[in-house]
């Protein structure tokens, strides 16, 4: 914002922020402290954290069995409700950010590693996701929706682990050609996809949700064929990737943090740059804001598509890589997990901004992190964690909701369009 | 029927779109509502229609107040509109369409659940829609699927539509834009029968001819307020004063043109509309340096797909383009912007602009990966706010910064915003589709004034309008297109009487001379 | 080439015309080479009737090698015809429907050579097999055609599914069970409805976003509940067959249509009713307006938003149908994601059927067929992967939406909420 004209304006609005380009710092402390968007993000988390407490309490088998007595004794059956969400949030807490016995335990000569470990769980499990939400958050800046992140990153699974167990190379060389090839492997995937809309105009929706279905039982098929049956075992699961393939540990080989973070902040630097800096950034955005302004002003809207699509199967490939070569050293029929699905919501977390995936990649890897420790201490099942995902993200979605819910007031300011609202057939005649 | 608006005001936000309208129509008149776009007409009448909810005033009829909350209830009191976008479902067929809504359903003799079960009765649907046609002498196949429709036709669709609802009050909003002169004169005949069964019609329009051949009642609106009552026996001066409130002063300062070599030359060109069909047809045509050369025509007789085919938006399917020297048919668009081509496209904010961009942003949008906006893959966001804020002083663009979204601009800065990017740029030839469409006059005169300016500095020029005023004002060369094709070239000293009837295609040159 | 692919052209149709005849004649070349020329001698013998059946109908033997050979001829004359001569919509879609006809055959009397495949089976299992398809098609069909994008089918099976189980396990009555699961899938889709309409948030990730939330919640209940109280929550009575009479003893359409339980005869009632709402009614006829134009359907007096919320909440009802026979209808108790995919399967249906419910359920039938066949060969030991099998609707689906095989066009205004301003 130029620093005048707020000074001089008599009565200033801020109706138009303007953008200058801003530095990553300057950019992160705006994303917390700017505008109402940001609330709506926290409440929702807040909201969906108390509602995934309310579930956990009221399916515990113990708090049922109070319940039978509530009219009796309804304090003994509230305090175990309590008592049941609150033991299954303190164990998430302490599997994602910190186990406190651990620093105790530390303080006094034990482990000091042990003390890091959830929070470097908590790094392992975003670190696909930051890959896979920029693959989503890129393509959906030029207007397109990629629901395939599930298929390319079968893409670049089944690459980079071919490389990783069947080729082999010297140590560094290896680990920078199986990454490598595993964003070729999601990159062809996302080509094809780019492909097909640029030439057919094949709606990619429809292209990606069947495209990942087709990856994977393709994944299954090939899992099944000789080159990658890993010898002594029947079922479909590839030999352990070599030595060298592997992404180094970056704290030691009791931490599973790995180089693979390292990358991923660096591929959505990458991304942010692409986008603000760049002229391919310029192009993709115009094509995404609109694509009919673009061709006319020369630019190859196809040629856009194709290469969006391309970046964005890389990059969903690298999250493969990540998976692969950074923690299960492996490829089996469940490789893919939700990755490709938490990254939609991930995008829409994130706001379609690189910054805004890498915190939200955060918040879902600390999620899932805790949700282990959580299963292992509560017997709660994990799948809370998968409502309460998509219930934070149903609450971003529709931030007039969240007003409600919390008595807030619609901002004077003109709401930004919700990121993901779609193109509105309007009465305006 | 007697329909009365009084005191009728809309605003959206700060803006008062309506501001206490009174209008009276009679029974059996067809009443004018005479304004510039952007007046506040089509508001006016979408209030009558309840589309939407006037803030203050009343809509009374045959001396009753009635309130609409929606179309449903204009619809129930006897009032009919054809919109300027026609409201009809392109895959229903015209029955369909028609009946939609009002649907007439099978009532079986022996089956009383029959009619519960809305079962569609088909025949009786069509037979309504051949009974309508019959009366008013419209001419229109129930079964014919809409889109399949020329845009005459469609129209009619509409109006029998509005009979079929019992409509007493027919609004037409700008209905003869997209006909030609020849439908116009149709549509003027069905008026005048739909008059004489006692209905009265309510006439949107900023065309004073039109306001002279048909209408009983003039209205003028100016900025949101009815300025006049007049009779249609008002002159052409006293109308025009009325809707613009000034002396119209469309002559714009120019000198004589001083043509040179050719810069543009199509020749046999023939180009396909989205449907498949030939938009244009063996079209050829040269522009010189140093003048310019109009484009007359009806809308939506293939200067839209010339326009895009020039500009390798659309691919020539025959024929040759030649720009400056170099043969450019079928080259993609960056080529021929390249080649010194600036290009004001006929829908500003659907082709011209990303709205959600910066000013700055759509300044650079065709020059953005050239020096000295880029170095190598990298953009130069200073250079880019540097350029920007010259070009926003040279061309007037009214904005506090160059970084606010294009889309809060006003139409007539947005236009400058394009002028300013496309100008900038060395250009040979400048076509410009529509150049002030819904400008104000302030901004008119100004892109009028570019325009010449790119002609004096030596660039062919050619204006594509559906405003013969415009056509007047600029043109050194008038090319009557029709049919996609040039029928006739004449120079600005054509009267209108010659121009309307090429354009109406009733007469052609032979192609000796159109070509020449 | 820029211009050319968004702008529909003389010369795109053109090519159309020739990849659809390729396309024809491919399907040839496979019949006549991989089927015919590479295939086994012997005849394959298709079983006509089941045991049991009161009218036997003999099997029906084919030579091996020849019908491959002669359905690949005919195949490849088709694709020339069809590049050469501009057919009418209905033919080009004959010709295709009978290249993927004969490709079948051929295919069939391959994997049977030397064997006895049990035709009958084979359908009665696509039809049982395509239940769930076919509901959630004509879900995705009452939605969509209101200009709604119903992703979350797959999501709703799932909701009734679960509900279902658990309703009549706990009641031990299948019809509470049968009411309660369509229900749910009703309540999952007035929460599409609410977010899509009233919120206007995107419908794809909406879609996508309760499909999760549909996943996560049966499955975090099962694991919490249904484990532990499997035997009061999880263990459902199932429907049983109910053999229409006379119909039911009509050989091969007996047993595939009118020997079944409640489900197939409800299923066959919705898609009769949704074809007969959507295409003969005022109902059908505004739905229609609104997927198309709600503007104008706005101005004949419609209410569009009424419409859309209806018509999603109805569709998820019949969607939570067809998830209570995934668990009432067939095999009894929930299991975690126990829909595996179908809903998708479902959408695929509704697009390759032309957004029509006679022709989703005709392409949910074929999808029900490939996943029917891909059981009955790796019984018959064919060396064809089962999933290179169960990809194929997948990859048949693309296909239709690059435009390879005949235009699709959805709903004008499918996808895009409706704002009065």
């Amino acid at each position: 914002m130029t620093a005048a004209a707020p000074a001089t304006d008599p009565r200033p609005s801020g109706e138009h922020p303007a953008e200058g380009p801003k530095g990553f710092v300057a950019a992160f402390v705006e994303a917390i402290v700017e505008g109402s968007s940001t609330t709506v993000t926290v409440l929702a988390v807040v909201a969906a954290i108390v509602i995934g407490g309310i579930l956990i309490a009221f399916s515990d088998p113990h708090v049922l069995g109070k319940m039978g007595h509530f009219f009796s004794a309804p304090g003994a059956a509230l305090g175990a409700a309590w008592d049941s969400a609150s033991a299954a949030y303190s164990a998430m807490f302490r599997g994602a950010i910190v186990n406190f016995h651990t620093v105790s335990a530390a303080s006094r000569g034990g482990s000091v590693t042990a003390v890091f470990n959830p929070i470097s769980e908590t790094i392992v499990n975003a670190t696909p996701l930051i890959f896979a939400g920029l693959a989503v958050m890129l393509p959906f800046r030029a207007g397109l929706f990629n629901i395939g992140a599930t298929g390319q990153f079968i893409g670049g699974a089944i690459v980079a682990g071919y490389l990783g167990f069947a080729v082999s190379l010297p140590p560094f060389i290896h680990v920078v050609v199986a990454v490598a090839g595993g964003f070729a492997g999601g990159a062809a995937v996302g080509w094809f996809v780019g492909f097909l809309r640029a030439r057919t105009g094949a709606n990619e929706v429809i292209v990606t949700i069947m495209l990942n279905y087709v990856a994977e039982y393709f994944l299954l098929y090939v899992l099944g064929t000789s080159p990658f049956r890993r010898p002594g075992r029947s079922d479909p699961i590839t030999p352990f990737m070599h030595g060298t393939a592997r992404l180094p540990h970056l704290a030691g080989a009791s931490l599973r943090i790995n180089a693979g973070i390292l990358v991923a902040l660096a591929a959505a630097a990458a991304v942010s740059w692409l986008l603000k800096r760049s002229t391919l950034g310029f192009e993709i955005r115009a094509v995404g804001a609109n694509a009919r302004a673009a061709r006319g002003a020369g630019m190859n809207v196809e040629r856009g598509y194709i290469l969006v699509m391309l970046i964005a199967g890389g990059l969903a490939g690298l999250a493969a890589a990540s998976v692969v070569l950074g923690t299960n050293y492996t490829v089996d029929p469940q490789i893919y997990g939700t990755y490709g699905i938490d990254a939609i919501t991930i995008a829409l977390l994130g706001r379609g901004t690189p910054l805004g995936v890498v915190l939200a990649s955060l918040l879902y890897g600390a999620l899932h992190a805790g949700g282990v420790t959580m299963v292992a201490a509560t017997q709660t099942p994990i799948e809370i964690v998968t409502v309460i995902q998509s219930v934070i993200v149903l609450f971003v979605a529709a931030p007039p909701l969240v007003r409600a819910l919390f008595r807030l007031r619609t901002p004077k300011q003109a709401e930004a369009v919700p990121l993901l609202a779609a193109p509105a057939v309007v009465t305006e005649p | 029927m007697h329909l009365e608006l009084r005191g009728i005001t809309k605003r959206f936000g700060s803006l008062v779109a309506n501001d206490h309208i009174d209008l009276d129509v009679e029974p059996g008149q067809i009443h004018a509502l005479l304004g510039e776009n952007g007046a506040g007409k089509s508001t006016l009448m979408n209030v009558l229609y309840g589309l939407y909810e006037p803030d203050e005033g009343q809509i009374v009829i045959d001396g009753k107040p009635v309130s609409f909350a929606n179309p449903k209830d204009a619809i129930a009191a006897g009032i009919g509109m054809v919109h300027q976008h026609f409201m009809l479902v392109p895959v229903f067929t015209v029955a369909e369409n028609v009946t939609l809504g009002i649907e007439p359903v099978r009532s079986l003799p022996h089956l009383r659940v029959a009619g519960r079960l809305g079962l569609l009765d088909r025949r009786r649907a069509r037979r309504e829609v051949k009974e309508l046609s019959a009366r008013y002498n419209l001419d229109v196949d129930p079964d014919a699927v809409v889109e399949h429709l020329p845009v005459g036709t469609q129209q009619r669709v509409e109006i029998i539509k509005s009979l079929a609802r019992q409509a007493e009050v027919l609004i037409l909003d700008e209905p003869t834009a997209v006909l030609t002169p020849g439908e116009t004169d149709e549509l003027f005949a069905i008026l005048k029968s739909l008059q004489a069964s006692g209905r009265s019609v309510v006439f949107i329009t900023h065309k004073l001819r039109e306001v002279q051949a048909v209408a009983d009642q003039v209205t003028v609106i100016r900025q949101g307020k009815v300025v006049e009552h007049l009779a249609p026996t008002a002159t052409d001066a006293q109308l025009a004063a009325a809707m613009v409130g000034r002396e119209v002063r469309l002559r714009v300062e120019k000198g004589p043109a001083a043509p040179g070599e050719v810069v543009l030359a199509i020749s046999g060109l023939t180009v396909a509309d989205d449907l498949g069909g030939t938009a244009v047809n063996d079209f050829s045509l040269e522009v010189r340096r140093g003048e310019i050369v109009g484009i007359a025509g009806v809308q939506g007789n293939g200067q839209t797909e010339l326009c895009e085919s020039l500009l390798g938006l659309r691919p020539a399917l025959a024929g040759t383009v030649t720009i400056a020297g170099d043969d450019l048919t079928g080259a993609d668009t960056r080529t021929v912007l390249r080649a010194g081509v600036g290009y004001v496209p006929e829908d500003r904010q659907d082709d011209g602009l990303v709205g959600d961009f910066t000013i700055a942003e759509n300044l650079a949008l065709d020059v953005y990966d050239q020096a000295p906006y880029s170095r190598g893959p990298a953009l130069r966001l200073d250079a880019l706010r540097d350029i920007a804020a010259r070009q926003i002083a040279e061309f007037d663009v009214r904005t506090r910064s160059s970084e606010v979204p294009v889309r809060t601009l006003s139409g007539g800065n947005q236009q400058k915003v394009i002028l300013a990017r496309e100008l900038s740029r060395p250009v040979n030839l400048l076509v410009a589709s529509q150049p002030t469409r819904g400008l104000d006059i302030g901004s008119i005169e100004f892109v009028h004034k570019r325009i010449v300016a790119a002609r004096d500095g030596g660039a062919g020029v050619l204006i594509v309008s559906s405003e013969l005023d415009e056509i007047y004002a600029l043109a050194d060369r008038i090319a009557v297109m029709s049919d996609g094709r040039i029928i006739g070239i004449r120079p600005p000293t054509v009267s209108r009487e010659e121009l309307g009837l090429l354009m109406s295609g009733a007469h052609r040159d032979a192609p000796a001379e159109a070509a020449s | 080439m820029t211009a050319a692919t968004l702008i529909p052209t003389g010369r795109r149709t053109v090519d159309r015309q020739l990849a659809a005849g390729v396309t024809l004649a491919l399907l040839g070349v496979m019949d006549l080479a991989l089927f015919g020329l590479a295939g086994h001698t012997g005849t394959a013998k298709f079983g006509m009737s089941l045991a049991g059946a009161s009218v036997h109908v003999p099997d029906l033997s084919l030579p091996a090698r020849g019908t491959p050979i002669v359905a690949g001829a005919i195949s490849i004359v088709l694709g020339a015809l069809r590049i050469r001569l501009d057919l009418s919509p209905a033919l080009r879609r004959t010709t295709m429907g009978a290249a993927i006809g004969l490709f079948l055959v051929s295919f069939l009397c391959w994997a049977a050579a030397g064997q006895t495949l049990s035709l009958v089976g084979l359908l009665q299992s696509t039809a049982t097999r395509s239940i769930p398809i076919v509901l959630g098609a004509l879900a995705g069909c009452l939605c969509e055609r209101a200009g709604v994008i119903n992703i979350a089918i797959e999501g709703q099976l799932l909701l009734g599914a679960f509900v279902a189980a658990v309703a009549a396990s706990a009641t031990g009555n299948l019809w509470v069970g049968l009411l309660t699961g369509s229900l749910a899938g009703g309540l999952l889709a007035a929460m599409l409805a609410a977010f899509a309409i009233a919120f206007v948030v995107d419908q794809v990730v909406l879609g996508v976003v309760l499909n999760v939330f549909a996943s996560g919640l049966t499955g975090y209940l099962y694991d919490r509940i249904l484990v532990t109280y499997q035997r009061t929550l999880n263990q459902p009575p199932v429907f049983r067959n109910w053999k229409v009479p006379v119909l039911g003893d009509i050989p091969i359409i007996g047993p595939v249509f009118f020997d079944s339980n409640v489900f197939l005869y409800l299923t066959y009632g919705a898609l009769f009713l949704v074809q007969a709402f959507l295409f003969h009614t005022r109902w059908g006829l505004r739905v229609r307006a609104v997927g198309e134009h709600p503007v104008a359907a706005e101005t004949v007096g419609i209410r569009v938003l009424a419409t859309r919320y209806r018509n999603v909440i109805l569709g998820g009802l019949v969607a939570g149908l067809g998830g209570a026979y995934l668990t009432i209808g067939s095999v009894g108790a929930f299991g975690k994601d126990i829909s595996s995919g179908k809903g998708y399967i479902a959408l695929a249906a509704l697009i390759f059927g032309r957004w029509t419910p006679l022709g989703a359920v005709g392409a949910a039938l074929v999808f029900g067929f490939a996943d029917a066949l891909q059981n009955v060969l790796s019984i018959l030991g064919t060396p064809i992967p089962s999933d290179v099998l169960l990809m194929l609707p997948y990859a048949a689906t693309i296909l239709v939406v690059a435009g390879l095989v005949g235009k699709v066009r959805a709903p004008a205004a499918d996808g895009r909420p409706y704002v009065k301003s």
